[in-house]
């Protein structure tokens, strides 16, 4: 990677959130236009340029052209990274992926819904082309993702943490959700956020995705107390995990 | 000028998703100007079927980052209509605080961010650092401070995390908000920089007018944003329970985004269509920025939303220090932590109508008798301004086909940016070609 990288901002079908929170680094993005050179941001400016070192992808696959736009910028780039859960692992957009397709363009489109042209499931990158790094979260955390690109520029191997967020939940010695009677997907989520929708006053989304094996990863203590498994509330608790629910069964069964 | 016209160009940037702007002139006569939006579908209303009354408005407000606190109050909005829920005068004003805030910060990262290098003649906001490095810096600090206010009320700006159904989880603190209130009251000497670059810029705003609807909410009380009636400039005082006629919304052959119409063949909403609707209500510093602009009720200058917005920031920032005031004086009422508000679940249908940044958005969700969805439906604003922008640019080109390309290019794409479209919401592709024949 040269001094100071090229950069890219994508983004696929999603809220546009992950590239607000960077917008939303407010004076700091004047600092980080320093350290990387920014060639491509269609949130925020006209230029564009297809020389760039790192590409980060916002968004999740939903359309054939989608999967061709994403294979070239896939040759243009180093290094690739998932920016947010849709792109990381589909995110919110694949609760339809759960819904029967024809149904769901004929609840938005009506007799129109042949016009629409769109996969049956919501995807994350990772299902068409290979991803370096990935910065989960809905949105991203800002601070995250200035830790990753300070990592990339310094060339240290990107990690992800694989505790559940429960474990920040009990530092942050918030009162547990499940004392209160609710739901919660701390158990089983991918930690890094500090459990802040807890801290914030409810409980765990799921929103950063799940830990890599949930039977054997999550916080079973939690459960087991309130006489639940790590089975049952990834199967009927979630939002965020229609196409990373199926994919890590599959897996699973494959070990 | 060459007498065909030929333009291709990717990408129309700076605007929150794509569309696709054709123009194609033959022999110096326009044989297609089209808007053309093509979608990269979502199907948020059908991801809303059987989801849970708590979770409708977590899962909407990704339909729209920017605006996501916007989508997040229409469906709590719709939710507690439909299950006959109040909201405590102070959840009412919190809830207003954070819908301002949103806007404060989406129209000045509009202004500053996507539409402000236009008129310099730049790409992007970076290289204006250097010419206008105060004005920037005033920019910056005021997209801050709306983040920041929405922050403190919502626990974070991207997808708020305390609104629920019948109130929040977490009130806000209090030396926060009063630190807030001092830095709104500071924050004039920032508009009024931003207000001085802009009138000097004023001259690169094309002198574009057609006559057009224009339809937001309105109030009997205040410059409505929260709540209010439906008003449209041609025929008065709609009800909201009407909205599905109102709207009217056609799939047509051109674009995959719905467009609208009511009285006429389009109509517009946003920062414009407010300000001509509801002027008299605007606070004492907002008509002074009108003012220096000669803006006033009336305004058929599409270009114009761009100093609405800024109109709409001074307004927005005395509202908020008043909203402010009564909430601190006194302190705010006390809730328990981890607070979840009493709702009695219950069948029925609900719509919720407010003024987001880009115009009138209603959410309209049907419950059963477990608090499950059955139906759902979101009108947002950028699709009732598609049908606007195409009758917008079928009267203005023939009158600019004697410029260069890319001034014809230019404006075209000022005209759309000015609309402050979010196609995110549901679109994906912005270009602007002109097409050889
Ligand atoms: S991950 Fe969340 S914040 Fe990011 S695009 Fe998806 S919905 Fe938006
Ligand atoms: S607590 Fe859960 S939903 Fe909230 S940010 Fe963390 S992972 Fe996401």
């Amino acid at each position: 990677m040269t001094e100071r990288p090229r950069v890219a901002f994508f983004d696929f079908t999603g809220c546009e959130g992950d590239q607000l929170q960077v917008v939303n680094l407010e004076e700091r993005l004047f600092d980080l236009v320093e350290v990387v050179e920014v060639v491509s941001f269609r949130e925020a400016m006209s230029e564009h340029s297809d020389d760039y070192e790192i590409a980060f992808i916002e968004g999740s696959v939903v359309t054939a052209h989608d999967e061709e736009r994403l294979a070239g910028i896939r040759e243009n780039a180093d290094v690739v990274v998932a920016l947010g859960s849709c792109a990381a692992f589909g995110g919110i957009n694949a609760i339809r992926n759960d819904q029967d397709f024809e149904t769901v363009t004929e609840r938005v489109y009506g007799d129109d819904a042949d016009m629409i042209e769109a996969n049956p499931e919501a995807r994350p990158i990772e299902s068409v082309v290979e991803v370096d790094a990935t910065i989960p979260g809905c949105p991203i955390d800002r601070e995250e993702f200035v830790q990753v690109v300070t990592g990339l520029i310094r060339g240290v191997e990107p990690t992800l943490p694989n505790h559940p967020v429960c474990v920040e939940c009990k530092l942050e010695e918030n009162e547990c959700a499940f004392h209160r009677d609710e739901i919660c997907l701390g158990p089983v989520t991918r930690g890094g956020c500090g459990a802040d929708c807890v801290g914030e006053g409810t409980h765990c989304w799921g929103c950063r995705g799940m830990v890599d094996t949930p039977s054997e990863d999550a916080y079973t203590a939690v459960l087991e107390e309130h006489g639940l498994d790590a089975e049952e509330i990834v199967e009927q608790y979630q939002l965020y995990w229609g196409w990373q629910r199926p994919e890590r069964a599959t897996q699973e069964e494959a070990q | 000028m060459s007498e065909t016209i030929d333009i291709e160009s990717e990408y129309v940037t700076r605007v929150e998703g794509h569309g696709n702007i054709v123009v194609n002139v033959a022999d110096g006569e326009v044989e297609t100007c089209e808007w053309q939006v093509v979608e990269s579908p979502r199907f948020f209303e059908s991801m809303l079927v059987g989801r849970d009354w708590t979770e409708a408005h977590h899962v909407t407000a990704r339909i729209c980052a920017i605006c996501s606190i916007s989508h997040t109050t229409a469906s709590l909005k719709a939710t507690e209509a439909a299950m006959g829920v109040d909201l405590s005068a102070q959840d009412e004003r919190l809830r207003k605080l954070a819908l301002y805030a949103e806007t404060l910060q989406s129209h000045v990262l509009h202004l500053g961010y996507l539409a402000l290098p236009d008129l310099v003649g730049k790409q992007s906001v970076l290289p204006i650092l250097d010419s206008h490095e105060a004005e920037v810096e005033a920019v910056v600090r005021l997209h801050r401070l709306g983040n920041d206010l929405t922050e403190a009320i919502a626990g974070r700006s991207v997808h708020a995390q305390r609104h629920l159904p019948g109130g929040f989880s977490k009130l806000p603190d209090e030396d926060e908000l009063d630190a807030l209130r001092t830095r709104l009251e500071s924050a004039w000497s920032d508009v009024e920089l931003v207000a001085d670059l802009l009138v000097e810029l004023s001259d690169e705003l094309p002198d574009f007018e057609r006559e057009t609807e224009f339809i937001s909410l309105t109030h009997p009380d205040e410059y409505a944003f929260y709540d209010g009636t439906l008003y449209s400039s041609d025929t008065g005082e709609l009800d909201v329970e009407d909205y599905r006629e109102i709207v009217d919304e056609v799939v047509v052959e051109q674009s995959t985004a719905k467009f609208t119409s009511h009285a006429r063949e389009s109509y517009m909403v946003g920062a414009l269509a407010r300000l001509n609707n509801n002027f008299e209500q605007l606070g004492p510093m907002a008509k002074a920025v009108a003012d220096r602009f000669g803006l006033e009720p009336g305004s058929h200058n599409p270009y114009l939303n761009n100093v609405a917005q800024l109109v709409e920031i001074a307004h927005l920032i005395e509202t908020s220090i008043v909203e402010l005031d009564t909430l601190l004086d006194g302190g705010l009422d006390p809730q328990p932590d981890y607070h979840t508000p009493d709702v009695e679940v219950e069948a029925g249908t609900g719509i919720g109508a407010v003024e987001v940044p880009r115009g009138v958005l209603f959410h309209e969700y049907t419950y059963d008798e477990d608090g499950e969805i059955t139906d759902a439906n979101c009108v947002i604003p950028t699709n009732q301004n598609h049908a606007n922008i195409q009758q917008d640019m079928e009267e203005l080109v023939p009158t600019i086909l004697d410029r260069p390309e890319d001034e014809i290019e230019l404006t075209l794409e000022m005209l759309v940016r000015a609309y402050d479209p979010c196609i995110s919401c549901s679109t994906h592709y912005l270009d602007v070609e002109f097409v050889d024949e």
